[in-house]
């Protein structure tokens, strides 16, 4: 720099003006133009306001250790034999499966997340009940097949109607077996079967049909709110002890749809029994007499998500069987084929929910079968993870959980917004003590950080799930100290460059190139440490690392786009540029000192005066 | 003006400056009997880890505790079956914490408590850990201060060069160590918030540094095409013309952090604030000493060894033991005071200088 310098302060002015004059027109954005940076942050500010109070979401969505919660951190273990279990795809598959778990209980702000490569962090906020929460994401999935008795949708707003099960838009609608099904739909749109005889094409609006003989899905025609069974009353389960009318009275009195009726009723059923389940198609809750298990889970060796190129049936499902799968369930879809519907059907059934109940045409050996029917890609592929399930190699143990009480939560946030007020606070005053006048610039500047780190976060809680915790705010704080020395820097070059002699402006000028290469060198240091924190670190240290990789950006931003531009515009200001003693470029008390540089130039006292002619 | 501003102003033309690279053999002995000690505590001490390392459970109740510490300290006690230790906070709240206990047990025990306590158990904050989980975020905080130490480093010599890399890195070491020794020493805990604050350091320590190396660099960047000063000197003047500004940073890195503390330790009594900002404290003040006094002397004698620097000393040390045989000019003394940290004389390097020139007003566009 001072090399740079030198030549500047060493020469008469009539040079330095020679190499500044080009340089007024190349970077003229940074220095000819400063209301348009200022216009651009400012409409930046306006638009993200904007968009905050239009999203709704005006303050930054808290976490747990803020707003009172639960929240586990799940850490995966190896089983035996599978060493290399733990990966992307089984560890997305594990958090699909607890998202299910812990919102079946009918929470749906609990939030469940993969962090690291191994963990899973599942947050449930307060005023849930956590220990059931806590008991749901503990255990291992498990996965069965079982024949479907009898199955009643229910939660048709106000529709006493039979109403088909299955289907997003919850109409029934006859596959190609032809049910009697009112396709009376249950308030949401009704998807016309595009029925038709071949076995293999689906005809429900959701219609999970099994092709190779299995179809999925097929209206129910009992009347809800009947207390007594539907006329298709149970019938003889394939596995011989057919539903004891404790069971039936269990069924009848099921209402699958409250929350807390949906996980528990087919809970703690032995696989060997019959039992009752719930399952949700599409919107709508059915409730399930199911009969024992007859596949287990463990026996679908693969399943998977393709889309059929040949025929109609778009996506769907391939689930292969091992060996023993495969005669098992060669057994129950040769029995299921020959009944009517809905005892037809198989249920899918996952922690004791029903995912999927498709119908059954043809017995189907040989280990291979296809569910199809009116899937989307994301449905398919979320049956296909759910029938992998049972093979999911992957268990957890709890790492650490963590009960925030409502009222804990509170005073953690308002320390936490103290401590940011103080130290805000302390940073202003330290720097209008050191600054005076300058630090209007510094305290504006931190402003407009403040405000853009604010609607930020709160808009990117909605967008990316962040959540404001505890460390984050630490980081926002940690932030105010690495934001201020930006200006700092600045300001340090701006002072600098006056004591060299120079006027404000050109000052103002030089010392920006300078000034900006320190502010970015370092600010890359600063946001690549808050980068490689946020990528391998788990826990706590990652909202840390994210508001700091935050605020590091921002500061850039701002310094930019805000505080040199500001710095430019403010420097035609008489207070400025003449340098009055509040300030802050006061050369005389910055130094400047004139004896010593008359004996370089004779005329020397001048070199402020003399500088103005080329502002 | 506030007397720091005249004093950079004569910082700034040199006219007062503190050899920091000549006392540099003080500064190096003080840094390392600083890290024998840190290293000493750590091995004879050991680190005090909270909880979090050991599995166990912190109970916090609600602000209104008519329970006094010595009975909480026997309800938890009969709870979990371990040895609990209580605190009361600033807010009037009790934390327990318990060792020992893995999740499950924890669980239990939150339950036994609540009631000995007469709480509603959804009143009573607990934070069950099970053993392994704060290694785990230990381990991956090494693992994240290693890769950012390999990056940092790349960035370092690719940005300025290997050596001033290198002196980065045996500050920003020199950082951790004595804040981790320190934790030692004193007896602080360490939580998974202490390794935030540690892994912030990272970030901050280097930030400061680099803003004294950005200096150094512009500064020493026609060197050779000068015989006024060595390499050294112009080290010690980029670190003098920089004082100012590390000790504005440092203050305003220190004055939140110190808000947070006060907040963190004062009124929360403990927790993540009180942690993260009890290393950050620690070691922001470590690492503005180690970029001024460890770091900048370090690439200093790193670079006297180059034989460009070497030739560069020779010549130098050999013109000023001509300008003082014939009896030493003012002149050249004094404008060396007068141009401050300047290195290119304009009179002894006309040619060199117009090129120099032209090349940078190029880059500052």
């Amino acid at each position: 720099m001072a090399a740079e310098r030198r030549p500047g302060a060493e020469r008469p002015e009539r040079e330095y003006e020679k190499v500044a004059a080009p340089k007024k027109g190349r970077s003229s954005s940074a220095q000819g133009k400063p209301g348009r940076s200022l216009a651009l942050i400012l409409i930046a500010i306006v638009a993200l306001t904007g968009g905050m109070f239009a999203s709704g979401h005006t303050t930054p969505r808290l976490g747990i250790d803020l707003a009172g919660g639960t929240s586990i951190t799940l850490t995966a273990v190896n089983q035996p034999g599978q060493p290399n279990a733990i990966n992307k795809t089984n560890m997305d598959t594990a958090v699909d499966i607890m998202n299910r778990r812990v919102n079946g209980l009918g929470v749906s702000e609990t939030e469940v997340q993969t962090q690291g490569d191994r963990n899973i962090i599942v947050n449930i906020p307060r005023g849930t009940n956590s220990k059931e929460a806590q008991q749901q994401v503990g255990t291992t999935a498990k996965l069965y097949f079982r024949p479907v008795l009898q199955r009643e949708p229910q939660g048709a707003t106000g529709h006493p109607t039979p109403s088909s099960s299955s289907g997003k838009s919850g109409s029934p609608s006859p596959g190609a077996t032809g049910s009697p099904s009112p396709s009376a739909s249950t308030g949401s749109g009704k998807q016309k079967a595009t029925g038709s005889d071949t076995p293999s094409a689906s005809a429900t609006a959701q219609g999970r049909a099994v092709t190779d003989g299995l179809k999925k899905t097929s209206p129910t025609p009992s009347a809800t709110g009947s207390a007594s069974p539907t006329a298709t009353s149970p019938s003889p389960s394939p596995s011989g002890s057919t539903g004891s009318s404790d069971l039936q009275a269990r069924y009848a009195s099921l209402d699958c749809t409250k929350p807390s009726a949906q996980n528990s009723a087919g809970q703690g059923a032995k696989p060997g029994e019959p039992t009752v389940a719930c399952g949700k198609d599409g919107k709508i809750w059915s409730k399930f007499l199911l009969g024992p298990v007859s596949v287990d889970g463990q026996d679908v060796k693969k399943a998977q998500a393709v889309f059929d190129t040949q025929g109609a049936s778009g996506w769907q499902v391939q689930m292969t069987f091992d060996s023993k799968g495969a005669k098992k369930f060669a057994d129950i879809t040769g029995q299921l084929a020959q009944k009517t519907s809905p005892q037809n059907e198989f249920a899918i059934v996952l922690d004791d929910q029903v995912v999927s109940h498709p119908f059954v045409q043809t017995a189907i050996s040989g280990g291979q079968a296809e569910i199809s029917g009116s899937f989307n890609q994301q449905d398919a592929q979320s049956l296909a993870n759910m029938l992998s399930y049972g093979a999911l190699p992957l268990s957890f143990k709890e790492s650490s959980v963590t009960t925030v009480t409502a009222a804990l939560g509170g005073q953690q946030l308002h320390a936490g917004l103290l401590a940011g007020a103080i130290g805000l606070a302390l940073v202003i005053i330290y720097l209008v003590f050191y600054y005076r006048g300058l630090s209007l610039i510094a305290v504006a500047s931190l402003m407009v950080s403040a405000i853009l780190t604010y609607v930020i976060m709160s808009l990117l809680g909605p967008a990316i799930h962040f959540a404001l915790n505890l460390p984050a705010v630490c980081g926002a704080i940690v932030a105010i100290g690495i934001t201020a020395d930006s200006f700092i820097v600045y300001f340090e070059r701006i002072r600098d460059e006056i004591r060299e002699g120079r006027s404000l402006r050109p000052a103002v000028e030089r010392a920006w190139p300078r000034a900006r290469r320190t502010v970015l060198v370092s600010d890359f240091v600063s946001f690549l440490a808050a980068a490689v924190l946020f990528i391998v670190t788990v826990g706590k240290v990652q909202g840390f690392a994210f508001t700091l990789g935050l605020t590091t950006l921002l500061d850039v931003v701002v310094v930019f786009l805000f505080t040199k531009p500001l710095m430019t515009l403010l420097a035609r200001r008489k207070f400025f540029a003449n340098g009055s003693k509040w300030s802050g470029l006061d050369p005389k008390s910055l130094g400047v000192n004139p004896p010593l540089r008359r004996t370089r130039r004779p005329a020397g006292p001048t070199a402020g005066p003399a500088d103005p002619k080329e502002a | 003006m506030s007397k720091l501003g005249s004093i950079g102003a004569r910082l700034h033309r040199g006219e007062i400056s503190y050899d920091f690279i000549g006392k540099r053999k003080i500064w190096y002995g003080v840094s390392i009997l600083i890290t024998i000690t840190a290293i000493l505590g750590l091995a004879v001490r050991g680190l005090n880890m909270s909880i979090d390392f050991q599995g166990g459970a912190v109970f916090t109740t609600p602000t209104n505790m008519s329970v006094s510490i010595a009975q909480a300290e026997s309800y938890a006690k009969d709870a979990s079956g371990h040895e609990a230790v209580v605190q009361k906070l600033g807010n009037g709240s009790l934390r327990i914490q318990v060792a020992g206990l893995d999740t499950a047990q924890s669980d239990k025990v939150k339950q036994n408590l609540a009631k000995d306590l007469k709480l509603d158990p959804e009143k009573l904050a607990a934070d069950l850990v099970g053993p392994s989980w704060g290694q785990q975020i230990a381990d991956k905080a090494w693992e994240g201060l290693v890769i950012f130490m390999v990056l940092v480093v790349i960035y370092l010599a690719i940005a300025f060069e290997w050596r001033m890399a290198v002196a980065a890195l045996v500050a920003l070491i020199h950082d951790i160590t004595i804040t981790t020794g320190i934790y030692a020493l004193v007896g602080f805990e360490v939580s998974p918030g202490t390794i935030i604050g540690l892994l912030t350091i990272l970030g901050y320590s280097l930030y400061d540094t680099v803003v004294v190396f950005d200096s150094l660099k512009e500064q020493t960047k026609d060197i050779t095409k000068q015989t006024r000063f060595t390499y050294s000197e112009i080290a010690n003047r980029s670190i003098n013309g920089t004082l100012v500004r590390s000790i504005n940073t440092t203050v305003v890195a220190l004055l939140p952090v110190a808000g947070l503390l006060f907040i963190g330790g004062g009124f929360l009594g403990a927790g993540d604030l009180n942690d993260i900002s009890l290393s950050l404290f620690v070691g922001l003040a470590a690492g503005a000493y180690s970029s001024i006094f460890i770091a900048t002397p370090l690439v200093a004698d790193l670079k006297e060894r180059e034989p460009a620097m070497k030739a560069l000393t020779k010549r130098v040390m050999a013109k000023r033991a001509q300008a003082a045989s014939e009896d030493g000019r003012a002149t050249d003394g004094g404008d060396a005071e007068d141009a401050a940290p300047a290195v290119v004389g304009p009179r002894n390097q006309p040619s060199s200088r117009g090129r120099g020139r032209g090349r940078q007003a190029g880059k500052r566009r």
